[in-house]
């Protein structure tokens, strides 16, 4: 009789749902996973050794590209972690924004995973749901900085530009006429915060609209519920962070537990799973979602109030305003300083974590005393998660690492960075 | 009580049937589909897109080849060469931007003092044979007159801001 072998098969690099470029080399049973071997790598750019080759300021719009569906959280554990060596602190008002657009990129992590990760296993029209909240999160990005998606927002000291007073509004065409734009512009009225708080405004409605889809679902719950149960001791030791680990039931988060710009001035919960399922972590993202949602209205709240200063006046680090470059000698030599050879950061280490919406994403730091750093190493929270993938998926069927690879909310640009 | 409930809920496609609900009434309720090539979405002052070289009013090209631009472009997507001119006037004689390494952070803008470089609203471009992906500085210099409307009417709107 012949003998019986597991079958070895490729899920990837051009799987659909393999989000990405994750290359699996599945071991297989007829259909159940013996052994899950990811292969990564192959959108590896070299980001740590491009930073460590140009000055400081230079790498901000390469950390927007690591984890590019949360861009300006990665932003902020960089500017973080040389504000930490420098000694800046930032003003109160930049540190607002920063708060509020954190949120707001983790509202739109989460609405991509959800759409995205409902798509890979069956469920349709959650995705288009998702991406229309997430188009209003990128007008946000964009009247901001200039980009929907690599905002370069962040800099060392604050951030570039000041919340703008107006929106830019739909043009009638001969699809749309005049009166049709108008509703369209309804919310594009006042100024970015007022477009915020509206969204903020609508949202927890889409949020019941998704879980009126989804929570209950029969269909959703057979793909999701038992599927990769991780124990709380076991998600400890894998190193998770972020709702992969709340997923869990272990109450842990950043903000919380070490709070960062303002979070420790916000009202807002930690949700956390009980089984450490597929299930579970969804219900603990889209908690989340709602929770960032209360976090960015205080944001809104208190920036209507409190205008002031969004970066610091330091011109050793930061370029004096276009105003006054164009007529002060000095501010015109900062300026040329700043942008030829950039800032120098004194000698030392740090590490700056941030709560991304994939968990801990850290910058570690080491400056030599020169103007560009000594070492930079990016501590992605994904690559961790992945690294787990096999011990979760063992046992399980083939069509339920799509499940798990969904739930672990992967993105190839800070797994490979 | 609650068994039976449940029971009818999950016998009769209870959930299924919310669900269902919710993708009825959007599909009764007005669109929000922006028809692309007809229409765009509304873009901010703040926008960056296709680089530009501007001129003053009088027709002279600001640029004056201080190379701030190529010494902040994290990409190094710009190479620029400089002569005196003849009236004794420092500018670029060769002025290249090359849009496949380019990554749009806008650093370029922010650098120049003489607002001689931009990013204009325009992203719809694209090129047809190897090599078109560098555009020179008469190109740039003629994609900043077509748009120099829009661009100062930008940069006023921003000005405050910056």
């Amino acid at each position: 009789m012949a003998e019986i072998r597991n079958y070895t098969m490729n899920f990837g690099p051009q799987h659909p749902a393999a989000h990405g470029v994750l290359r699996l080399v599945l071991e297989l049973d007829g259909e159940v996973v013996e052994r899950a071997d990811p292969h990564i790598g192959l959108l590896h750019r070299a980001t740590e050794k491009l930073a460590e080759s140009k000055p400081y300021n230079h790498s901000i719009g390469y950390m927007d590209r690591l984890d590019y569906v949360s861009m300006m959280c990665n932003e902020h554990g960089y500017v973080l972690a040389m504000e930490k060596l420098l000694g800046v602190t930032v003003p109160i008002r930049a540190q607002y924004i920063r708060v509020m657009f954190d949120e707001i990129t983790r509202i739109a992590n989460h609405l991509l995973w959800l759409g995205t990760h409902g798509l890979d296993i069956g469920a349709m029209t959650i995705f288009l749901y998702c991406f229309r909240e997430r188009e209003d999160l990128f007008d946000c990005y964009e009247a901001v900085s200039g980009a929907r998606m690599h905002a370069t927002y962040y800099r060392v000291g604050g951030v570039y530009r000041d919340l703008p007073e107006s929106m830019p509004q739909y043009q009638p065409s001969k699809v749309h006429n005049q009166k049709e734009v108008r509703r369209w512009n309804a919310n594009r009225q006042g100024s970015l915060l007022d477009f915020i708080w509206d969204f903020t405004e609508r949202f927890p409605g889409h949020v019941d609209d998704y879980e009126t889809l989804l929570t209950d679902n029969r269909i959703w719950k057979q793909r999701t519920v038992g599927i990769g149960v991780v124990p709380p001791e076991r998600a400890l030791q894998l190193g998770f962070t972020g709702p992969m680990l709340r997923g869990s039931g272990v109450e842990w988060d950043l903000r919380k537990k070490q709070p960062y710009e303002v979070y420790d001035r916000m009202d807002f919960d930690i949700p956390v799973g009980v089984h450490g399922d597929c299930y579970d972590r969804y219900l603990v993202r889209v908690a989340e979602m709602r929770q960032a949602n209360r976090i960015v209205r205080q944001c809104v709240q208190w920036l209507r109030d409190n205008p002031g200063p969004v970066i610091i006046e330091d011109h050793k680090l930061v370029p004096p305003r276009r105003e006054r470059m164009k007529d002060d000698m000095e501010a015109l030599i900062h300026h040329f300083k700043l942008f030829t050879e950039g800032f120098c950061i004194p000698e030392g280490e740090a590490y700056a974590a941030v709560e991304a919406p994939k968990g801990e994403f850290g910058v570690y730091l080491i400056s030599d005393g020169a103007n560009k750093p000594y070492r930079l190493k990016i501590r992605p929270p994904a690559f961790v998660h992945l690294a787990a993938l096999d011990e979760m998926a063992r046992g399980h069927m083939l069509a339920d690492v799509v499940a798990l690879i969904g739930t672990q909310d992967i993105v190839f640009g800070e797994v490979d960075r | 009580m609650n068994v039976i409930k449940r029971y009818l809920q999950s016998f009769l496609l209870f959930e299924l049937l919310q669900g269902l609900m919710v993708t009825g009434r959007h599909l009764f309720a007005r669109k929000i589909t922006v028809q692309y090539p007809e229409e765009c979405t509304p873009l901010s002052p703040r926008f960056r897109g296709l680089h530009a070289l501007r001129r003053y009013p009088n027709g002279e090209e600001r640029c004056i080849a201080c190379k701030l631009c190529e010494a902040i472009c994290p990409a190094l997507a710009i190479t620029i060469e400089s002569q005196e001119r003849a009236d004794g006037t420092r500018r670029t004689t060769l002025y290249d931007i090359d849009l496949f390494k380019c990554i749009y952070c806008g650093f370029c803008e922010e650098s120049c003092p003489v607002d001689a470089i931009v990013e204009t609203r325009f992203f719809e471009f694209h090129f047809e044979n190897r090599g078109e992906n560098i555009i020179t500085k008469q190109q740039l210099l003629t994609v900043g007159d077509k748009f120099e409307k829009q661009i100062a009417a930008d940069r006023a709107a921003d000005a405050r801001y910056r």
